[in-house]
C-alpha cells in the first residue's frame, strides 16, 4: 500500500482503466471505438456504462475482461495489468452463452472445475448453492434449451458467480428479455449484489435499468467513444424500477444523453 | 409402432407392384426376376452360408476402413480448423480429394498394392478420410464464437478448451460428418469389391459382380437388397441413437 493510501485511507481501486484507446480497422474504414478512457471502480461498487449502440461500451468491457487488447493505455485489476482473461473477472454476455451439451448444473460447474484447490464434492456443493441463489434448484438437471430466456440468464449468472470472481462484468445481460422477467431479475441482482458484494460493471443502453442497479452511472458518447458525464445514484436499496424517485434520476440522465446525441449530429 | 406398421405397409405395396409388373409379362424374366425368385435366391444363399460369409467379409472390411478413416480424418479436421495455414494447405487438399469419386482410387490402389486386402482397405480409407476432414473442419468453424469467449473468460485454454468446449460444441457437425463418412466408406468398398478380384475374401460386391457374370438377375437384385438393408440398419443402430441424444440435448430437430 502506498503512503498516500495509508494517509488518506482511500480504498484501493478494484479496476483502473488508464487512458485506454482502441480503434477497429477494416479495409473500408477505421472506427475510433474508445478515445482516452480513464475510469476507476472501487471494491464492491456497482457501475453502469450507458450509451447509444456503437459507443464502445461493450468494447471497454471486453478489454477489462481481457478478451480484447487496447491499442493504447492499460487496465489494472487489483494493481496488476490485465493481459488475458482471468477467473477473477467473469463475464455475463447478452446471449446466455450456456453450453447446450451440459445440463444446468454442468454449466454452473464448468468454471468451478477450472478453479484449483477445491474437491469435486465441494464444487458440487458450491454449484448447488448458486443454483439455489438464482432460484433454479428444481431445474439443475434440465437441458439448456428447456429453459426460458430469463432462466437461461439466471443460470448464466450462477455460472459467473460460482467461481467467486472479484469482478462481474455484465454485457447487456437482460436486453433480450421481456419487461416482466427483467424486473424480476433487477431485484434478484440487487439481492445477490447486497449479499455477495461483488464489484460489478454493467453495460446497458437502458437508462432506467442503469439507475435501478448502479451506484454510479457513466454516460458514453460515440464516434469516438468517450466518457461524457458521471452520475452518482444515491437512492436507497432495494430499488423499484417503477418508483418516482428513480424515474426522476433516469429523466435527468436521459436528457443528458439526448443532449450529447444532438451535439453529435450538429458536429 | 404405428410408424413401423406404415413402413411395412409401404414396402408391401412396393413388392406387390413389382409382383404384378412381372406377372404382366412386359419384361423378360431374365431382366426382371419375380420377387419370389429373388426370395428363393436369398433363402438359398442364407442356407448354404454364402450370404453370411460375404456379409461378414464385407462388414469387417467396412468397419476397419471406416475406423481408420475416422482415426485419421477427425484429428486432421481439427488441425485444419485450428489455423489459417492448415486450412490453406491440408484443407484445400482435402476438399480436392473429397470431390474425387472413390472409384478413381482403384486403378492406383491396384498398381500400388496388387489384388490384395490392402488395396481394398486403401480405397475405403481414401473414400472416408476426406469427407470426415471436411465435416470436422466445417463443424469447428461453425461453433458460435460466444462459446469460445465464455470458456476463455472462465480460464479454459489449450487442451481443456479443445476437449471440453470445441469438441462437444461441434458434436452435431461431427456426427453428420461421421455419417457422411460412413456413406462414403460403403460406396468405396462396393466399388472396390466389384472391381478388385481377390481370393482372400468373397464380399457382397463380389457376389454382385458374379451375379452379373452369370446373368443371374435374381442374385444381383437379392444382393442389392442386402446392401440396402445393411445401410439402413447401420443408420438406425449406429447413428440414430446418437442423433436422438443430440436433438434431445440441443433442442433441435423438433417436429
Amino acid at each position: 500500500m502506498s503512503l498516500q493510501e495509508e494517509l488518506q485511507g482511500f480504498p484501493p481501486a478494484k479496476l483502473a482503466v488508464e487512458d485506454v484507446s482502441k480503434w477497429f480497422r477494416t479495409s473500408r474504414q477505421t472506427v475510433h471505438a474508445l478515445d482516452h478512457i480513464s475510469l476507476e471502480i472501487a471494491e464492491g461498487e456497482f457501475v453502469c456504462l450507458v450509451g447509444p449502440s456503437g459507443c464502445g461500451k461493450s468494447t471497454l468491457l471486453d478489454i477489462i475482461a481481457g478478451l480484447e487488447t487496447p491499442d493504447e493505455g492499460r487496465v489494472m485489476a487489483d494493481n496488476v495489468p490485465v493481459v488475458n482473461p482471468g477467473r477473477h473477472r467473469l463475464v455475463m454476455f447478452q446471449e446466455s452463452a450456456l453450453f447446450p451439451w451440459l445440463d444446468v448444473i454442468g454449466n454452473v460447474m464448468f468454471g468451478l472445475k477450472l478453479k484449483p484447490g477445491l474437491r469435486n464434492k465441494e464444487r458440487l456443493e458450491v454449484a448447488k448453492f448458486f443454483i439455489q441463489l438464482v432460484g433454479l434448484e428444481k431445474f439443475s438437471k434440465a437441458h439448456v434449451h428447456e429453459l426460458s430466456g430469463g432462466m437461461k440468464q439466471r443460470v448464466a449468472l450462477a455460472r459467473a458467480l460460482a467461481p467467486n470472481p472479484r469482478v462481474l462484468l455484465m454485457d447487456e445481460p437482460f436486453a433480450a428479455l421481456d419487461a416482466l422477467t427483467r424486473e424480476q431479475l433487477y431485484s434478484d441482482i440487487q439481492r445477490i449484489w447486497q449479499k455477495r458484494r461483488k464489484t460489478i460493471l454493467f453495460v446497458t443502453h437502458n437508462v432506467r435499468e442503469a439507475v435501478c442497479l448502479a451506484d454510479r452511472v457513466i454516460l458514453f458518447s460515440r464516434n469516438p467513444g468517450q466518457i461524457r458525464e458521471q452520475f452518482e445514484i444515491p437512492l436507497p436499496r432495494p430499488r423499484d424500477i417503477n418508483s418516482i424517485a428513480l424515474a426522476e434520476h433516469a429523466g435527468k440522465i436521459t436528457a443528458a444523453l439526448k443532449g450529447h446525441l444532438e451535439g453529435e449530429v450538429a458536429e | 409402432m404405428r410408424r413401423l406398421l406404415l413402413a411395412t405397409l409401404f414396402f408391401a405395396v412396393l413388392v406387390t407392384g413389382w409382383h404384378f409388373l412381372v406377372k404382366a409379362g412386359i419384361y423378360s424374366p431374365v431382366l426382371l426376376p419375380s420377387p419370389q425368385s429373388v426370395g428363393e435366391y436369398l433363402a438359398g444363399a442364407v442356407r448354404d452360408g454364402t450370404l453370411w460369409q460375404a456379409t461378414a467379409v464385407t462388414v469387417r472390411r467396412l468397419l476397419v476402413g471406416y475406423f481408420i478413416g475416422i482415426l485419421i480424418g477427425l484429428p486432421l479436421g481439427l488441425f485444419t480448423s485450428a489455423s489459417k495455414f492448415m486450412e490453406d494447405t491440408i484443407g484445400v487438399l482435402a476438399l480436392g480429394l473429397q470431390t474425387l469419386p472413390s472409384v478413381c482410387w482403384i486403378p492406383l490402389a491396384l498398381l500400388w498394392f496388387g489384388q490384395t486386402e490392402s488395396a481394398m482397405l486403401f480405397v475405403v480409407v481414401m473414400g472416408t478420410v476426406w469427407s470426415v476432414v471436411i465435416a470436422t473442419d466445417t463443424g469447428v468453424r461453425n461453433i458460435p464464437p460466444i462459446f469460445a469467449r465464455a470458456a476463455k473468460t472462465m480460464g479454459s485454454t489449450g487442451l481443456h478448451k479443445w476437449t471440453k468446449v470445441i469438441l462437444p460444441a461441434s458434436l452435431p457437425f461431427l456426427v453428420s460428418g461421421m455419417k457422411q463418412g460412413w456413406a462414403f466408406a460403403w460406396r468405396s468398398l462396393m466399388a472396390a469389391e466389384i472391381y478388385v478380384t481377390i481370393l482372400t475374401g468373397f464380399g457382397l460386391g463380389h457376389l454382385l459382380h458374379y451375379g452379373r457374370e452369370l446373368n443371374a438377375m435374381e442374385q444381383v437384385i437379392g444382393v442389392m437388397l442386402v446392401i440396402i438393408i445393411i445401410g439402413l440398419l447401420t443408420d438406425k443402430i449406429l447413428f440414430s441413437p446418437v442423433e436422438r441424444f443430440l436433438h434431445n440435448r440441443w433442442g433441435t430437430g423438433v417436429r
